[in-house]
């Protein structure tokens, strides 16, 4: 089994509609949809959800009033300023540390697991999706993607299906580290802009350093072709397989209003061509191919 | 005043907003990059005589003379960071979201105090702008410790613009929530105006006013302006999609300073925020 996380460092180059793309052309493997934060996958492949769960993250501290002597001993060891002089713990502030539960001399600190979000198993035309949403201002984003990318590996055993199309998230802190260690590849999306490039440079040292090989697609190279050259030439220093590049085409907003993957809305122009020709490059390049078995350590 | 430039969707041109906002003003003010995992703004607004300061925090370093092996700090903390083998405590730095708590409850004081690097601030000037961004070290998984120290260098009565990171999970919630007004930039997209749906429930649980910014107005669809009518979201600035604005951006350009016409937008978009913020103000 391989798993393909497509990332960008910087969002809003097109992540979603590429993934969903790449997956209508994909037999043999399911979606996973790893940015739980803001995921958007689920507009352009319509899942139906067959399985509904509760995902049960970290704790956060609630201070029974009436069991409260008000000795002051928690806001002392609180690091987080989550408890005013009222003896109120502020959920935004509170880490769920879990140290004035631990030190309050009444036992008067509530500290239970909580939901934080949900997670989904789902079928699209395109085969299944393992998908999920974050709740508001939660944390744990990683322990959330972790669950649902094991999820995907347990779905795909089950149904041997040989490729996991990932979806992940901007950035590269822990919802990104999550969804990429231990993964066969990562395709990053770039733009040919400072930033765009700034941004790749950013992902592929943290795809480096968590030792997952990396392949490089520009979307959008027209709107600066001198960019597009030096995105390029860095990738190449960086020793990381160019698959192609894609034009600027309003196609892929219209595509996407309507609820389209690019090869349902234009199936027969040029730009459903291009998107063909590197999945084609991108599924038999090696890391996809290798017939050695990858363990996949996945976090807890 | 503390206005946060936010989006739930990464790449709809927050930075473009930012920095143009901050460049146009003909006033002092602070800009602070937030979106400490991937930093754009310094980009745009080259800061001159750049400083750069190491961030770290808090983790555990166990004295293995003195510790007995009891896992009293294992039991209490909450994210795995400390394991017990044998009578060997071992420690996962990484994990480590330094409550200090191991420290605390250790009978046998054999919790001393290490470090791990956060990453760095980097703070510098331009023009009128004292500006200041966060940069994540890659590898580091934790990016809201490192929002917060570059948040401390707001003082009282600043005018500060802060770019936030995308998302409505805890790096955003922690760049957004010092903020008296929030600036939402999304575009008429069905990706965008999903994730502007979230953003809002996200800034109206911070009960924090906001406005919007519509980037590359004229592509997609309706939804996001009927959305945006129904729940009374004032359009504070449409920027429309140009090849002209989209090559500008590409090479780290500012639309203030390529057209006059956009300062005064942009000064503009400053007085309906203050407005804005205002009228929020009086109806709480
Ligand atoms: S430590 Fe317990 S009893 Fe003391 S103030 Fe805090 S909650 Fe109340
Ligand atoms: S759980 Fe930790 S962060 Fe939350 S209030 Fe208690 S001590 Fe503070
Ligand atoms: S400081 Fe807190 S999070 Fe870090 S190891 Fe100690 S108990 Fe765990
Ligand atoms: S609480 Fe102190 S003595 Fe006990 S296992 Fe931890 S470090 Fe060792």
């Amino acid at each position: 089994m391989k798993e393909l996380v497509v990332i960008s460092g910087k969002g809003g180059t097109g992540k979603t509609s590429l993934t969903a793309a790449f997956g209508s052309l994909a037999d043999n493997h399911l979606f996973c949809d790893t940015d739980v934060d803001a995921a958007d996958l689920h507009l352009l492949l319509d899942p139906k959800v067959l399985e509904k769960n509760e995902f049960i993250g970290g704790s956060k501290a609630t201070i029974i009033a009436d069991h409260c002597s008000g000795c002051g001993l928690c806001t002392e060891v609180c690091k987080f300023s989550a408890i005013n002089e009222d003896f109120v713990v502020d959920p935004i502030e509170c880490e769920g540390c879990g140290v004035c539960h631990a030190f309050c001399p009444e036992h008067a600190v509530d500290f239970q697991p909580r939901k934080c979000g949900e997670w989904f198993t789902s079928t699209t035309r395109f085969g299944p999706m393992v998908h999920a949403h974050l709740g508001i201002g939660e944390e744990n984003s990683g322990k959330l993607v972790s669950l649902i990318r094991k999820q995907a590996q347990i779905l795909a055993q089950e149904n041997q299906l040989e490729l996991i199309v990932t979806d992940g998230p901007p950035g590269i802190g822990c919802p990104v580290i999550a969804s990429i260690t231990g993964a066969s590849a990562v395709l990053i999306l770039v733009e040919p802009t400072v930033s765009g490039l700034h941004d790749m440079k950013r992902v592929a040292e943290l795809a480096l350093h968590f030792k997952i090989p990396a392949m490089v697609c520009i979307n959008k190279y027209d709107l600066n072709t001198e960019m597009t050259q030096a995105i390029e030439s860095e990738t190449e220093k960086l020793n990381l397989l160019t698959v192609g590049r894609i034009p600027f085409d309003p196609a892929f907003t219209m595509a996407m209003v309507n609820g389209k993957t690019i090869m349902e809305y234009a199936p027969s122009s040029e730009l459903a061509e291009t998107v063909n020709s590197i999945w084609t490059t991108i599924r038999s390049s090696e890391f996809l191919t290798k017939k050695e078995a990858r363990i996949l350590p996945i976090m807890k | 005043m503390i206005i946060s430039v936010a989006s739930g969707k990464g790449g709809t041109g927050k930075t473009t907003v930012s920095t143009n906002l901050a460049a146009s003003l003909d006033r002092p003010l602070k800009l602070l990059d937030c979106d400490v995992e991937e930093p754009n703004a310094h980009l745009f607004i080259k800061p001159e005589h750049l400083v750069s300061k190491i961030e770290s925090t808090f983790v555990p370093v166990i004295d293995e003379q003195r510790c007995t092996g009891c896992r009293k700090c294992a039991d209490l903390c909450q994210f795995n960071a400390l394991a017990v083998i044998g009578d060997k405590v071992l420690v996962f730095p990484e994990l480590c979201h330094s409550c200090e708590g191991c420290r605390l409850i250790c009978p046998e004081q054999a919790v001393e105090e290490g470090h791990r690097e956060l990453g760095t601030i980097e703070t510098g000037v331009w023009k009128h702008v004292s500006f200041s961004y966060g940069r994540l070290r890659v590898g580091e998984a934790m990016s809201p410790p490192l929002i917060n120290r570059v948040q401390s260098l707001i003082e009282p009565d600043d005018l500060v613009i802060i770019d936030a990171p995308p998302g409505t999970s805890c790096p955003a919630i922690n760049a957004m929530k010092v903020s008296d007004f929030v600036l939402l930039v999304t575009e008429p997209t069905p990706f965008g105006l999903h994730d502007l749906v979230l953003t809002v429930e996200a800034v109206r649980q911070l009960s924090i006013p906001c406005g919007l910014v519509i980037n590359r107005a004229d592509i997609g669809n309706d939804e996001l302006y009927h959305y945006a009518r129904r729940e009374g979201l004032p359009i504070l600035l449409e920027i429309p999609f140009q090849r002209t604005i989209a090559e500008i951006y590409s090479r780290g350009g500012l639309l203030v300073e390529q057209s006059p016409e956009w300062r005064t937008r942009f000064c503009q978009l400053f007085a309906s925020i203050l407005q804005a913020a205002a009228e929020a103000e009086v109806s709480q």
